[in-house]
């Protein structure tokens, strides 16, 4: 019945196989590095923490994510620094 | 050339363990190598009904560590190949009875006689396990193209490496390709994507695995079987040969395929 709604509102599910590579691709970054769903979280916020205690930074852009190649794996975050509201130049926004 | 142990593991249990030991161990006999099988699965024996010689057994492996029997009273020597034997494991005896020194021990008792000495891990990450990996010069991770067994496989590759035993060589097993095409079963790259080993072979899925099962006939024994041809190429590239990988589409033709979508249509 839901596959029916999806297809008048014109969304068909993904072949099932592209999405069991991506959990799969995600559990796997977690099994590896005991790194679980709920401390990845408080590890986000904690590391807007203390940037923040540092310099400006665009809370809303910043992106932290696990990323696997090979069998390697990372914590890249990304994260969009403010200019300082005194001197310097305005921000383009 | 003293013989080479090369330990078969998945992690997972049934993605094909024991089919891929018999087979490739038929497949390296049949070409001219010395092999031993070893079923390191004690109290759950398998590798010998699947390889036909399950009426054979008078002692295992059991019995050879505990000092009862010497190896060669426990070996059972394949009567079509005779260059074909196996160790079997004891079925009332728990894994705690064998240690993974033992199993250096047996290997390195073997190694002189036998080009190959196969050993089919248990399932799991215990006991049984590290006492298959030991020895190994080689470890062979058996797969399905299925989420579970690749996650279960993601662990088993972990630990070997850890145990410097890596990389483990990838051997894909039950693939159906009509499944992958429609999307929905992962592919070899998917697969290869995600585990990031060598790959030694991709074994279609093939009900004449469960015929060569019944019969205790190994597939690999016959010419005309497609999974026993991946068996046989599997065995070559062991033996450091370049073997192509072989189409997985079925060899029905265009014709045939024809006709099965009319009826299937009406």
């Amino acid at each position: 019945m839901s596959s029916f709604f999806d297809r008048l509102f014109g969304r068909t599910p993904p072949p099932s196989a592209r999405t069991a590579k991506e959990r799969l691709q995600l559990v796997l970054i977690h099994d590896r590095t005991d790194l679980s769903p709920a401390i990845l979280e408080t590890l986000k916020d904690e590391i807007i923490a203390v940037i923040s205690r540092h310099v400006d930074i665009d809370r809303e852009g910043v992106e932290i994510n696990l990323t696997q190649s090979q069998r390697e794996n990372r914590l890249v975050a990304n994260i969009p620094l403010l200019d300082a509201p005194s001197g310097g130049r305005k921000r383009r926004k | 050339m003293p013989g080479k142990v090369v330990t078969i593991t998945s992690g997972k249990g049934g993605v094909g363990k024991t089919t891929a030991t018999a087979n490739i161990a038929v497949a390296l006999a049949a070409a001219g190598a010395k092999v031993v099988c070893i079923d390191g699965d004690i109290g759950l024996r398998n590798l010998d009904v699947v390889m036909g010689l399950e009426n054979r057994i008078v002692y295992d492996l059991v019995d050879v560590v505990e000092g009862r029997a010497r190896l060669k009273q426990a070996m059972i020597r394949d009567k079509r190949l005779p260059d074909l034997s196996l160790i079997p494991a004891a079925q009332t005896r728990d894994k705690a009875a064998v240690s993974p020194s033992d199993m250096i021990r047996v290997c390195n008792d073997l190694r002189p006689d036998f080009d190959w000495i196969l050993i089919d891990s248990p399932a799991g990450i215990e006991r049984g396990f590290r006492n298959s990996i030991a020895p190994a010069d080689q470890v062979l991770i058996v797969t399905n193209p299925e989420v579970s067994a690749v996650r279960d496989a993601d662990r088993v590759i972990g630990l070997i490496e850890a145990e410097e035993k890596g990389p483990g060589y990838l051997v894909l097993n039950r693939v159906k390709i009509e499944l992958v095409k429609r999307g929905d079963m992962l592919s070899t790259e998917d697969v290869l994507d995600i585990l990031a080993i060598p790959l030694l072979g991709v074994i279609p899925e093939d009900e004449g695995i469960l015929v060569s099962t019944n019969r205790g006939s190994p597939a690999a024994m016959d010419d005309k079987n497609r999974a026993g041809q991946a068996f046989r190429n599997i065995a070559r590239r062991l033996k450091g040969e370049d073997v192509p990988f072989m189409p997985l589409e079925d060899n029905k033709n265009f014709l045939q395929k024809l006709a099965e979508r009319f009826t299937k249509a009406g």
